[in-house]
């Protein structure tokens, strides 16, 4: 069972999440949209610690820290990618 | 008393986070975004695991195992936003500047003298 | 031969964090430790001259707590007051924008790394790009300051404050 306050959070974060999707669809350029997909990253990062302390399971956490350092590396390839030149 | 600690914490990075969503749909350009995106975002989450982190504090002070767990991988949550957010930030705005996006309204862009000279130069000459 | 020791040795302390509350040896199992040191040692063993470059001097204590105290004092400082900062620009939209160049003069490779994360999450800055001869950065600022851009090239001052000092004590 959940308690209420981080059921408000957790609603709060994914306000947010909707608005950063906003940017990723509409965004008129490339970059716009690794913008608001760097955003959705950390957000979901904030989220999946909320869900290790509503639950009190640290399972959720160590899944945070995995998804921060892959998220990482997927920025960077993307915009190496943008970049051009040599990998 | 701590409760209260814990909501206030919780309310600060809740208010930097919806900062950071209405930023991005505001500003005018890629580079404004990425301040809104970084900043906001990362300020955020320095509250919201703080405010965890007094909250496993609070139960390893209570004489529960779980708490100190949850404390210490969350400093290691954060660490990680900490080191990740601006490198990729610093990522982002040098493709975008490689890619050819240039900053909307800028006073001055000493980057663009320097990496694409010919091009610049053309540019001005068609203008004038 | 010392980066390989410093590496396994992070690598191990980096793993005993990540697996508290695992047993009933401390908070650890006999298990975790065993695993952890031969997965330390390995990573040790490849990752060691990648990580450790010649040059020992971050060994040294007193250069951690100068970044322990610079973490919380001035950089959180700065870090709080570009959110409000950024705060008053998302809600008034008032900006003006452009990409200029600093010299901070610094020359390991830590130190330009370090200096470039504080100007990315402190006011009104973000760091673009970097020249790797001169270390020169590139900075773009959302409030141009006009009385900066008249000697040519911009002053330090104006977009770090005072971090390069403290990043100089830290990392040179």
């Amino acid at each position: 069972m959940m308690d209420f306050e981080y059921l408000v959070v957790l609603l709060a974060l994914l306000f947010c999440v909707i608005m950063a999707m906003i940017r990723v669809i509409r965004g008129p350029t490339a970059p716009d949209r690794i913008v608001g997909l760097d955003t959705i990253n950390t957000i979901v990062i904030v989220g999946m610690v909320v869900f290790g302390a509503a639950f009190n399971e640290v399972i959720y956490i160590d899944v945070a820290i995995v998804y921060a350092l892959l998220s990482f590396i997927s920025t960077l390839f993307i915009a190496k990618y943008l970049e051009g030149g040599d990998f | 008393m701590l409760e209260i600690l814990i909501y206030i914490l919780l309310g600060i990075g809740i208010f930097f986070n919806v900062l950071a969503g209405v930023g991005l749909l505001r500003f005018p350009d890629v580079y404004t975004r990425l301040h809104a995106g970084t900043k906001c975002t990362t300020f955020g989450s320095i509250f919201i695991c703080g405010s965890v982190i007094i909250l496993g504090l609070k139960m390893w002070y209570q004489g529960s195992t779980d708490g100190s767990v949850l404390a210490i991988h969350t400093v290691g949550a954060l660490v990680a936003i900490l080191l990740t957010n601006p490198t990729g930030a610093h990522a982002i705005a040098r493709a975008a500047h490689k890619s050819g996006v240039e900053p909307v309204g800028a006073v001055v862009d000493s980057l663009r003298k320097k990496s694409t000279k010919k091009t610049v130069k053309k540019k001005t000459e068609v203008k004038e | 031969m010392i980066a390989f020791i410093v590496t396994t040795i992070i690598c191990f302390i980096t793993y005993l964090l990540l697996t508290t509350g695992s047993g009933t040896m401390g908070l650890w199992s006999m298990e975790e430790f065993l695993f952890g040191f031969i997965l330390s040692l390995i990573v040790g063993f490849v990752t060691g001259r990648i990580f450790v470059k010649e040059d020992f001097r971050m060994l040294n204590p007193v250069r951690w707590l100068t970044f322990i105290a610079y973490a919380i004092g001035p950089f959180f400082i700065g870090l709080a007051k570009a959110n409000i900062d950024v705060a008053y620009r998302v809600i008034t939209g008032k900006i003006n924008p452009g990409i200029v160049k600093i010299s901070p003069d610094l020359k390991t490779d830590l130190g330009i790394t370090m200096l470039a994360n504080s100007i990315t999450l402190t006011p009104g800055t973000l760091s673009v790009d970097i020249d790797e001869d001169k270390n020169d950065l590139y900075i773009h600022w959302i409030n141009v300051n006009e009385e900066a851009l008249k000697g040519g090239s911009v002053d330090c001052k104006y977009i770090c404050g005072n971090f390069d000092k403290w990043v100089r004590r830290i990392a040179e």
